[in-house]
């Protein structure tokens, strides 16, 4: 039996009409409109297009919340096993609005969802990480390519293929790592001396880890009286109660904890020690001080020179772990942070 | 993580050993330790002397949240 599949068009790709229309309230239709042709030809034999999506791009900008949860509730009784969203081109706010409903389809339902978008769409570095971005023309020129390439790879999800890289697939990398079995069989310590002198005589390499590349955040304002304000410690050594009792890993870590520490003046050896697997742990077990370093900043609140310390530490693994899951730890870290009123913080990292 | 939660409006600051690390992946203050599995005290040392050493630096990580800086910057250390 065919699998099902749903597409997200805006309001010009679903023939609805141009800009005027942009604020066109979200719809369900069964069947095909548009792109959505393409897209079920393109799935063959494995899956059809059930339904199409259409809202506008200024409706889903400025109502957002509205309008996902609008098009959620259509798809509450609705089977499907995959969801499309696009393509989006060049346009900054499709691209946007394809990665705000792909995203909630995805955390809501359970189900891969796949766009396309050019470089150059900000939805890529938004959405990137949250659902398959395949990298698509400038126009819709590029319509029956984009379609396709985002056809075949939800084939090989729905029936189950071994899914390359991003790179060969030809989406944008998410900043997710797997392990991948080489077919050449070269041992890594070859292929790193073949990098190595690679680099030595000045020629090209491929790295088999990139890292992304950096963007800057806004530099966050000083506070010139530390004397009010409650400062949390936070780092990525591993600290934890000896039992670790949220299991955090040792490496790899997708979870992160907070301890109390409310009235110590010091974290006692026994009490705490590091989970981490990237270094010898002796010192920080005989003294976790060393990474957290809880009694120097008692002196300091002793002292008057900052206000608090806010009672709980927060701790994770930061070895092997991915941008990716760091970025969601911490985001999730922020969320404790507000809600404890906390006002500054300090990062021990190892 | 500093980046992320510097993102959301909290001033941060940043001890690390490996500053470059911390700097491409976006940290904006930073203070330097002395290693990876004792940032903020040498075991072989004695106890007294690391305990000058960690107040010294979670100072200058102080002194770090309350200064004003337009580029990311590496705080100065003395021990």
């Amino acid at each position: 039996m065919k699998k099902k599949a749903i597409l997200y068009l805006n309001q010009f790709f679903g023939q609805i009409g141009g800009e005027e229309l942009a604020d066109h309230a979200p719809e369900i239709r069964e069947g095909l409109v548009g792109p959505a042709m393409e897209l079920n030809k393109q799935l063959g034999d494995i899956a059809e297009v059930t339904h199409t999506i259409i809202c506008g791009d200024n409706f889903m900008g400025s109502r957002q919340e509205e309008a996902v949860e609008t098009i959620l509730g259509f798809l509450a009784d609705k089977e499907f096993d995959i969801f499309f969203a696009g393509p989006a081109f060049r346009a900054g706010r499709y691209g946007s609005a394809c990665g705000h409903i792909g995203k909630a389809v995805k955390e809501k339902f359970g189900v891969q969802v796949i766009s396309s978008m050019n470089d150059e769409n900000p939805g890529v570095e938004m959405f990137k990480k949250e659902i398959y971005i395949f990298k698509g023309g400038a126009s819709a020129a590029a319509m029956r390519k984009d379609v396709k390439a985002m056809a075949d790879f939800g084939k090989k999800i729905l029936t189950g293929e071994e899914l390359l890289s991003a790179e060969k697939e030809g989406y944008y990398g998410g900043g997710r790592r797997h392990q991948v079995w080489l077919e050449s069989e070269v041992p890594a310590t070859e292929r790193v001396v073949d990098m190595l002198l690679k680099k030595i005589h000045g020629e090209a390499f491929q790295t088999e880890l990139p890292i992304p590349p950096s963007d800057l955040v806004p530099i966050a304002p000083a506070i010139k009286d530390l004397s009010k304000v409650k400062v949390a410690l936070a780092t990525t050594g591993g600290i934890v109660p000896v039992e670790n009792p949220d299991r955090i890993q040792s490496a790899s870590a997708t979870r992160w904890g907070k301890y109390d520490m409310t009235g110590m003046d010091r974290l006692e050896a026994g009490a705490f020690k590091t989970i981490h697997a990237g270094f010898d742990p002796a010192a920080a077990d005989a003294d976790p001080n060393v990474i957290v370093p809880l009694d120097a900043l008692r002196a300091y609140e002793k002292e008057g020179r900052i206000g608090s310390i806010h009672n709980y530490f927060y701790t994770t693994v930061g070895t092997g772990t991915t941008q990716g899951e760091a970025a969601r730890m911490a985001r999730e870290i922020v969320e404790d942070l507000k809600a404890a009123g906390v006002d500054v913080v300090i990062m021990t990292s190892t | 993580m500093v980046k992320e939660i510097e993102k959301a409006g909290f001033t941060i600051v940043q001890m690390a050993n490996l500053i470059p690390v911390a700097k491409t992946v976006g940290s904006n203050r930073m203070v330097p330790t002395i290693s990876i599995p004792y940032p903020l005290g040498d075991p072989s040392t004695p106890k007294e002397q690391q305990w000058k050493l960690r107040y010294h630096r979670v100072g200058i990580a102080l002194e770090a949240l309350e200064t004003d800086i337009n580029e990311q910057t590496v705080f100065k250390v003395k021990i």
